[in-house]
């Protein structure tokens, strides 16, 4: 993966441009029509509730819809390709390669037989065509890129003896290994503690920077999109209900949803109290700083 | 409920309910022998919420499981409604939860309902175990189902007749049909989507503002935030930090609670930066 050069207009890694997908069983239209693009360095996230779509949506883009569900409308692109009628070995060189993905329970995709650095190490063999030796440094240097802390000791270890936010780690490795230039993170983080969620979105913020990885978050959670997106689409029942910069989105959200979503961060979240109405609030001061003693104390470490 | 001044029950304003002091409580035996809380002292009074944060392995689900005598404390002393219950034997413990002084909400609303039991039949048993006649039993299971804004429609269903909002607030019905003086619960929104999460969080407010004294023990310092009144934060078995919510959020003082505020998605991003957190872990570590 090369750096995002400066100033280059870049074209879309992955494009979606109204994307309907049909439940063929029940002929029913499940997702409404999603569009958005994403260039190097970019992230998009994709808020809603279990049920909005916003996991099929991503199936769609990874070619990887369960059965009896079609992309009945619309494109997708990667890479400037449409994806439709890809056959099923192209499919193959694709994912990993240029479009990857990690999910909320990262367990279940790893072998428990077998020693997770072996796991990565096959990706960059079957991927790259890295003989065993050159694959295991590869294996290595991922381990150590999405900073855990001793790769040596994890390369040997099975998923039983790393935590939920190590394994994730693993995952993100193994899903960079290949090189892609999208990852996909569907509720990446969620069952994972708040510091440890915040270490992960701190490496995927850092993977991007880095390497020029465009990034597609999908979250339940408004203020994790919020966080890390510059883009954000909110979905609920299959449709789009809001989409643009995030900080449109935030501050001048057009649709109930929407207002529903941060009202809930404000009335009974941290929020309440970071962003608090003077009147509520009585240690702020007259002078503007809207800093309380705690933040101040965290620009002092930084 | 038992907050109204002319109920038998009433002690006065501000008196703590739960009163636990030095608390300690060790898993396993001899070699394997670990402890898991360590001098942990935290007083709940009538009408006050206070958050137990923590994280995976921080000990906060054991620390309601020894409030309510489901764990043996190894030392330590806890008091409940004036009682002290640091003794109690198991029939004791069965006697003081059978009362229904101290109830619990636990995450999984499935669970804690008999799935073969209608809604009304989970409702009245804990007030017939306590020999409340039947009518007088339904016509509270009814005020309660109102209280927590349910339709009386869904006393006759069965619990997988019902959403997973449904299902929790109808637990928290069944909680209060006893009137506790002190609710216990633990990580009572996590399973829930956005608009029954504020739902449940109003439903607690009100009944901390009717004078129930309530413990709510969460990984998600968000929701706790959003109705403690005071939060205490456990961190490997410790309580670390305890103070007013709005203090614990704006001035952490404890290393991990400044990570942990640090870290918590916010809609206006997170209180530290990516450079802040990492000076913070690496604090931690040492």
């Amino acid at each position: 993966m090369t750096p995002v050069p400066e100033g280059v207009p870049e074209s879309a890694v992955l494009a979606l441009r109204d994307v309907r997908i049909r439940d063929e069983v029940n002929d029913r239209e499940i997702v409404h029509g999603v569009s958005f693009e994403l260039t190097p360095g970019r992230v998009v996230g994709i808020v809603g509730e279990s049920g909005s779509g916003k996991t099929l949506t991503c199936r769609a883009a990874l070619g990887i819809l369960p059965e009896h569900f079609v992309v009945s409308g619309g494109s997708i692109e990667i890479t400037g390709h449409d994806i439709a009628g890809l056959t099923p070995a192209r499919w193959v060189d694709l994912r990993g390669g240029t479009i990857s993905a990690v999910f909320q329970d990262p367990a279940s995709y790893l072998n428990p037989s077998i020693p997770v650095g072996r796991q990565i190490a096959e990706v960059s063999r079957v991927k790259k065509g890295l003989n065993r030796r050159a694959a295991r440094h590869r294996a290595l240097e991922l381990l150590a890129a999405v900073r855990l802390r001793d790769p040596e000791l994890v390369y040997g270890q099975f998923t039983f003896e790393l935590s939920g936010g190590m394994l994730q780690r693993v995952l993100i490795a193994a899903a960079i290994a290949a090189g892609p230039k999208v990852l996909i993170a569907d509720e990446a983080t969620t069952a994972l503690d708040v510091t440890v969620q915040a270490e992960i979105l701190d490496l995927l913020a850092d993977l991007r920077e880095r390497t020029g990885l465009a990034l597609v978050v999908v979250s339940h959670d408004l203020a994790v999109v919020a966080q890390v997106c510059d883009e954000v689409l909110v979905m609920r029942s299959g449709e789009v209900v809001e989409q643009g910069p995030t900080a449109q989105v935030l501050y001048q959200p057009r649709h109930e949803y929407t207002r529903l979503l941060i009202d809930e961060h404000e009335q009974y979240g941290l929020d309440r109290f970071l962003d608090a109405p003077a009147a509520d609030a009585p240690e702020v001061d007259g002078s503007g700083d809207h800093l309380g003693a705690g933040e101040k104390e965290l620009d002092r470490v930084r | 409920m038992s907050a109204d001044p002319a109920a038998p029950g009433y002690a006065g304003p501000g008196r703590p309910v739960l009163e636990v002091t030095d608390l300690e409580v060790h898993y396993g035996l001899r070699r394997r022998r670990r402890r898991v809380l360590q001098g942990v002292s935290l007083s709940v009074a009538r009408g006050e919420t206070v958050g137990v944060i923590g994280e995976t392995g921080s000990g906060k689900s054991t620390f309601a499981r020894a409030v309510l005598g489901l764990v043996h404390a190894s030392a330590g002393r806890i008091r409940i409604d004036g009682e002290d219950v640091t003794g109690y034997s198991h029939r004791q413990w069965r006697a003081l939860r059978r009362r229904g002084v101290v109830q619990y909400v636990f995450q999984d609303p499935l669970r804690s309902l008999d799935p073969d039991l209608a809604i009304e039949e989970s409702l009245i048993e804990p007030l017939l175990v306590q020999g409340v006649g039947r009518a007088e039993a339904v016509a509270r299971a009814r005020r309660y189902l109102a209280r927590v804004h349910l339709d009386e429609d869904l006393l006759r269903r069965l619990p997988g007749e019902l959403s997973g909002g449904q299902r929790q607030r109808v637990t928290v019905a069944r909680v209060l049909v006893t009137e506790p003086a002190l609710i216990i619960l633990d990580e009572p929104v996590s399973g829930l989507d956005s608009a029954n999460r504020v739902q449940v969080l109003q439903i607690l407010k009100d009944l901390r503002d009717s004078g129930v004294a309530l413990v709510f023990i969460s990984h998600d310092l968000g929701s706790v935030a959003g109705v403690a009144d005071r939060i205490a934060v456990l961190y490997e078995g410790e309580i670390v930090e305890v103070a007013a919510a709005r203090t614990v959020i704006n001035a952490p003082r404890h290393v991990y609670t400044r990570l942990l505020v640090g870290s918590a998605p916010t809609l206006r991003s997170a209180a530290a930066d990516r450079a802040g957190r990492d000076a913070l872990r690496a604090r931690l570590r040492v």
